[in-house]
């Protein structure tokens, strides 16, 4: 009885493990992606550091790509709708 | 799963960490070369002339650098939405 229950709670804490790991590669997934992106955007020759200007095009850059992102599925959750309304 | 012991249970969760940051940084250093190949080789010639090589060297620092601030503009962000 007691192997049962020792048998479900370790089950539950690697479930939730893997889940807490998953959520951590899918934010450093997409921070790669987001450096990837904005390196193309702001930064020219390397340096010895990044400069004041260069810190906040890559700052920016963030935040536009997400605004981007929400943009879009707004507006395409609209373009769906009025295709659906239309074709009634 | 049956059976196992919290032991294994603890070596099989630092198993999965591990090779979680192992792809990580193989991510980053595939990206790395990538990005400061085209920023610091013009025309490849016979070897990687000083000049490459000290941009490279350049290179791999800022790119660190960027990635460490996106990161934390990213979280940054994330706790903004979260607030909303």
């Amino acid at each position: 009885m007691s192997d049962y229950e020792n048998l479900s709670g370790n089950e539950k804490e690697l479930q939730e493990f893997l889940m807490i790991e998953k959520q951590k590669a899918q934010v450093n997934a997409q921070i790669h992606e987001f450096n990837e992106i904005c390196w193309e955007k702001c930064i020219g020759k390397p340096s010895t550091k990044l400069d004041h200007a260069t810190e906040t095009c890559l700052s920016n850059c963030v935040d536009r790509f997400i605004d981007t992102s929400l943009l879009i599925t707004q507006r395409f959750a609209q373009m769906l709708q009025k295709q659906s309304s239309g074709g009634m | 799963m049956a059976g196992m012991t919290s032991v294994e249970k603890g070596e099989l969760m630092e198993q999965v960490k591990q090779q979680i940051q192992v792809a990580n940084a193989q991510e980053l250093l595939t990206k790395m070369t990538e990005k400061c190949f085209k920023k610091c080789v013009g025309k490849p010639g016979t070897s990687l002339d000083s000049s490459e090589q000290k941009c490279i060297s350049m290179c791999m620092d800022r790119f660190m650098d960027s990635w460490n601030l996106i990161s934390r503009a990213y979280g940054q962000r994330l706790q903004r939405e979260s607030k909303m």
